[in-house]
Parts: C-alpha cells; sequence; structure tokens
C-alpha cells in the first residue's frame, strides 16, 4: 500500500516548487487555516451585519466597506486544493467514504477526536497567524523568524504529547 | 522580476493564480499520502516519516530557489510577503496547534484534501476548523492584548540569529539531511515490516543527500545580501539605469539657512572624515549602517527628505541608490558632494558667475549661507562635544 505513494522527497520538491511559484507570481506562500477565517467572517457578518461590525475581529477584515471576505487568495488556493486532492484521489483510485483511525479507536471517537483537532488548530492558527502551511511551511521558506518559532512549537509539542496519545494511533502496541 | 503582483498581474487574475497553485497543493498533498491521519500521526511515533520528509524538503526547496531567484535578480526579496513575528503569541499558537494535531491526525491543509477523497475523520477536522476560529472570534476581546504582544515585524531568522542568510541556508539544509538519514533509520527500527523507507533506493538517496549538502555549500560562499546590495548599486551601469535625484549645493544650503523641516542629511563618510567637519544636523551612517533597523523610523516617513552626502558626488549617489533599493523614498545625492559643498559655500574661493540675471542674487545668497552655515556648524560642534550617540542595533531578537 505504501509504496502507491508518491516518493516523499519528490513529493516535498515538487511541493516546493508550488510554494515557489506562489512566492515568485503572487509575492506570498501557501495557507488554508486563513481562507477558513475569511469564510467565518463572511458567514458571520451574512448572518449577523451588525454583530461582525461590532466585533474587533470580523470587522478588520468584513463590513460594507471591504471587500467580499471570500474573493480573498487563501479561498481560491483552498478552493483549488479540494479539486486538486480530489483530482489526484481519481486518478489514483482512492476516492472512497472512509473514516481512518488508530487501532481500537471507534468511529464516533474519532470524529469527535478531529473536530476537537481542527477546533484548537482554528484557534491557534489565529495567534500564530498562519497554520503548518501559512505559518510554519511558507514561513520557513521566506525564512521568517515566525516561520521556525511555530514550525518547532508545533512539532515539539506534538512530540512532547504523542506519549499520551499513544492510544490513538499506535493501540497498545506502544504502551 | 517577480513578484507580478499587483503590476503585472491584477486582483482577479492573482485569483486564478490562487486556484492553479491550490490545485498543485492539493494534488502534491493527496499523491504525498497527506490526506491520511495515520500516515500523518506516524512521524510521531517513528513508524512513518512522510510528513519530516516531505515537509523539509518542500521547505528547503522552495527557500533555496526564493534565495536564488533573488540572487540572480530575478525576485525582489524586499516585495515579498515575509511572516511578520508575534514572538509569544507564535509559540502559544504553535502549541495549540500541535495538540490539535496529535489529537487530530491533520493539519488545515491536509484535512481539506482528506475531506476531498472522502475521508470522514477529515471532513469533521474541516468543520472543528470552522467552530475553532468562530469561537476565536467571539473570545477575541479577551486575547486581544496577547494576540497583539511581543510584536517584532517582518523579522529574518537569520538577523534573529545574528548570521548571514547563507550560513543559515547551509545550516538548514545539513539539519534537514541529518534528519532524513536518522530518521529513515528509527522508521526501519520501530516498523521493520511496513516502513515507506524499505522501498528507498539507498544509492540514489544518498546520491540526492550528497547533491542537497552541495547546494548548501553553494549557499554558504554566496555573499550576503548587503555585500551583493552595495556591489549591484555601485556597479557600472547601475547609474545609468536607475537614475539619482541630485541635490544642487545652492539649494542644500538654501534649506540649511532656513532650517527646513523635514530634512535629514545622512552623511556615509568615513567616521574620521565626518569628525572632522560634518553639516549641521547631519546624521553619520557609512554604507553598511544603512541596512540597520534604528534608521527605519527617520528615514520611512515620505516627507522626510533624505540627502546623502558622500565626499564627491559617487559616494553620495551609491548610498543615495541603495538607500532606494532598500524600499525608502524621497532621496537624493548632494551635487558634488562634500567637497563642492565646501568649495562653493563653505571656503569659497572666487565666485563664477554663471553669466545670467541672477549672479548677483546668487552671489548674495552664498555669502549669507557662509555665515550662517558656519555658525551652525559651530554650535552644533559645542553641542555633540560628546561623541554622538549611536542607536543600538539589535542583536539577535529571540
Amino acid at each position: 500500500m505504501t509504496s502507491r505513494y508518491m516518493n516523499p522527497y519528490l513529493a516535498g520538491f515538487l511541493l516546493g516548487l508550488v510554494l515557489l511559484s506562489a512566492v515568485f507570481i503572487s509575492g506570498r506562500g501557501l495557507g488554508a487555516s486563513g481562507a477558513v477565517k475569511s469564510l467565518v467572517g463572511e458567514a458571520v457578518y451574512r448572518v449577523a451585519p451588525a454583530h461582525a461590525a461590532q466585533s474587533p475581529f470580523y470587522s478588520s477584515y468584513v463590513g460594507r466597506d471591504k471587500e467580499p471576505a471570500w474573493k480573498t487568495w487563501l479561498v481560491f488556493e483552498v478552493a483549488g486544493v479540494i479539486l486538486g486532492g480530489f483530482l489526484s484521489g481519481l486518478a489514483s483510485g482512492r476516492l472512497r467514504w472512509v473514516t481512518e483511525a488508530g487501532p481500537g479507536v471507534s468511529r464516533t471517537r474519532r470524529w469527535g477526536l478531529a473536530t476537537l483537532g481542527g477546533a484548537l488548530f482554528g484557534i491557534g492558527a489565529q495567534l500564530a497567524r498562519g497554520c503548518t502551511s501559512g505559518a510554519a511551511l511558507s514561513g520557513m521558506a521566506v525564512l521568517s523568524t515566525a516561520g521556525f518559532v511555530t514550525m518547532m512549537a508545533i512539532f515539539g509539542t506534538g512530540y512532547a504529547c504523542a506519549f499520551f496519545a499513544r492510544r490513538l494511533w499506535i493501540g497498545t502496541k506502544g504502551a | 522580476m517577480g513578484p507580478f503582483v499587483p503590476e503585472l498581474i491584477s486582483d482577479s487574475l492573482n485569483l486564478v493564480v490562487a486556484l492553479v497553485v491550490g490545485i498543485g497543493f492539493g494534488a502534491v498533498l493527496e499523491q504525498a499520502g497527506f490526506s491520511s491521519s495515520r500516515r500523518l500521526a506516524g512521524v510521531f511515533y517513528g513508524y512513518d516519516f512522510t510528513v519530516l520528509r516531505v515537509f523539509f524538503t518542500a521547505a528547503v526547496t522552495a527557500m533555496s530557489g526564493i534565495l536564488l531567484l533573488g540572487y540572480f535578480g530575478f525576485l525582489d526579496l524586499e516585495a515579498i510577503y515575509i511572516n511578520p513575528t508575534w514572538l509569544q503569541p507564535a509559540i502559544v499558537g504553535g502549541v495549540i496547534m500541535g495538540v490539535g494535531f496529535i489529537l487530530g491526525g491533520y493539519c488545515p491543509g491536509t484535512s481539506v484534501v482528506a475531506a476531498a477523497i472522502g475521508k470522514l475523520d477529515g471532513l469533521f477536522f474541516v468543520l472543528g476548523g470552522f467552530l475553532g476560529v468562530y469561537a476565536f472570534a467571539e473570545l477575541y476581546p479577551r486575547f486581544q492584548t496577547f494576540n497583539d504582544s511581543t510584536s517584532l515585524g517582518a523579522l529574518r531568522v537569520y538577523d534573529s540569529l545574528g548570521i548571514p542568510a547563507g550560513w543559515f541556508a547551509f545550516a538548514l539544509i545539513a539539519m534537514a539531511v541529518m534528519a532524513f538519514a536518522v530518521t529513515t533509520v528509527i522508521e526501519k527500527k520501530v516498523n521493520p515490516e511496513g516502513a515507506p523507507s524499505l522501498a528507498f533506493s539507498t544509492r540514489r538517496h544518498l546520491a540526492a543527500g550528497a547533491l542537497l549538502l552541495g547546494l548548501g555549500l553553494v549557499f554558504l560562499f554566496l555573499p550576503d545580501r548587503k555585500t551583493r546590495l552595495i556591489e549591484s548599486v555601485s556597479a557600472a551601469g547601475y547609474a545609468d539605469s536607475h537614475p539619482v535625484k541630485r541635490m544642487p549645493v545652492d539649494e542644500l544650503a538654501f534649506l540649511l539657512v532656513e532650517k527646513v523641516p523635514d530634512l535629514l542629511i545622512v552623511d556615509v563618510r568615513s567616521a574620521e572624515r565626518f569628525s572632522a567637519l560634518a553639516l549641521p544636523g547631519s546624521v553619520h551612517a557609512p554604507l553598511r549602517d544603512l541596512f540597520g533597523k534604528e534608521w527605519i523610523s527617520s528615514f520611512s516617513p515620505r516627507r522626510v527628505k533624505k540627502v546623502l552626502v558622500g565626499g564627491d558626488e559617487k559616494e553620495g549617489v551609491v548610498a543615495a541608490a541603495l538607500l532606494r533599493e532598500l524600499g525608502y523614498e524621497n532621496v537624493s545625492a548632494l551635487e558634488g558632494g562634500l567637497d563642492k559643498f565646501r568649495a562653493t559655500i563653505l571656503e569659497p574661493a572666487a565666485f563664477v558667475p554663471a553669466g545670467n540675471r541672477w549672479d548677483g542674487a546668487l552671489k548674495e545668497f552664498r555669502e549669507k549661507a557662509r555665515v550662517e552655515i558656519r555658525k551652525q556648524i559651530a554650535e552644533s560642534a559645542k553641542k555633540s562635544a560628546a561623541p554622538p550617540k549611536k542607536e543600538k542595533k539589535i542583536q539577535g531578537g529571540c
């Protein structure tokens, strides 16, 4: 099964070229969480414009005098990620409704933890001004201090917590 | 010269670029197997180091490309977005994301790809991301102070460490190659049956590692940005293709006599020559000091007229060109340099009439200017009996 995926160094090289072309053409790196921020702001603005105008968070990027938040670079880029991921999965025969979980982890537990993990990323990415792709990867590529700090904090914490979360991923094997 | 935004590529075309870039991003993540949470989590347990390999290779590739494109002048490194640093929020945010990674098994980009090919856990992760941003936004007023604290601006990591960019690039590449080698050994031990690295050809990977280290060595020996920029603005053809505004000596004398505000005279001559004779109110900054962060606040305002003064005209022109390359505006060089200023205003030999009807007024003005500016010089010399205070340079941010 492993051999069906691309060689990771080749994939990394190609990913680096994608990032490089983003910087070369648009002058900015890749991202993902920024699109979520835009869409959340846009949704709140549509549903409760008065609330959005009051909030110091939303009012900094959505409002009557601002460009619609869905019309931003990262929203289009993430739309591309969905499309690119789908086409690649289609080409390699990997389109399937499936839940992936560590041994002995129930589906509902996995869904709950995935939601929690996503929420933590949503919060952390606001503080760090980006997630693994926007802050860590793209930040490292342009040699920004923030990129390296964020990368070390994410992976350092991941390793520090790995022991406590071992049942989620490697079952009792590592206990 | 990149980036092509906003001059060559309009806002709407840029969105098309974003879409295309995103397609590439998504396809590569999917092909790398990043749509699998178990594979992603493997990096933390040693059974699968795919994440580390892809992530580091991508970072090194993009960084090398950016540095090389910048070095050869194809990419304006001053124009691209450098993720600004808010130090403490970056650490705390990273820690929160690290917990999210180990619990959720994804990061936002990979979860989108996972959801796109039908992984339900990926879909839930994406949903969680929306909830997290919403929660943060609603609680934002409580975190706002912390969120905006320890702002260090668009800080570069090599400046934080106080080393040239090339050294850092070499160190990063060397670390990546070492990490690739060590983690491959670990992976085969932890996961003797299913390690992805079992499929690698050792010889080819060793060759690739050596090649990468070779690239790192190139960075070690590339001249640093300061040297390169100074060389490029001093080059013979540069002045013709990028003409620098000259300020005539009489104009500078007039500005000094009238004590016009928003004038900043920057003297780039050597320290000895500066202490021997300095224009009133001028600051001393040799060429290499102009890069310093301590100047940003005084050089940045557009309304401040920056007059670069060298011994001769060329010295000032090179400094003015450098300042412009560094992104400052309203910059000019003193015509003829301080030598001409001295010979015309301060210690004029004999008035040379230009043969037009302003000769009389000019002669009169210069005499007045000579007296007034000499007085100002004497005053500022008295005031600064102590050596001029040099602002401390920021060395090593964190």
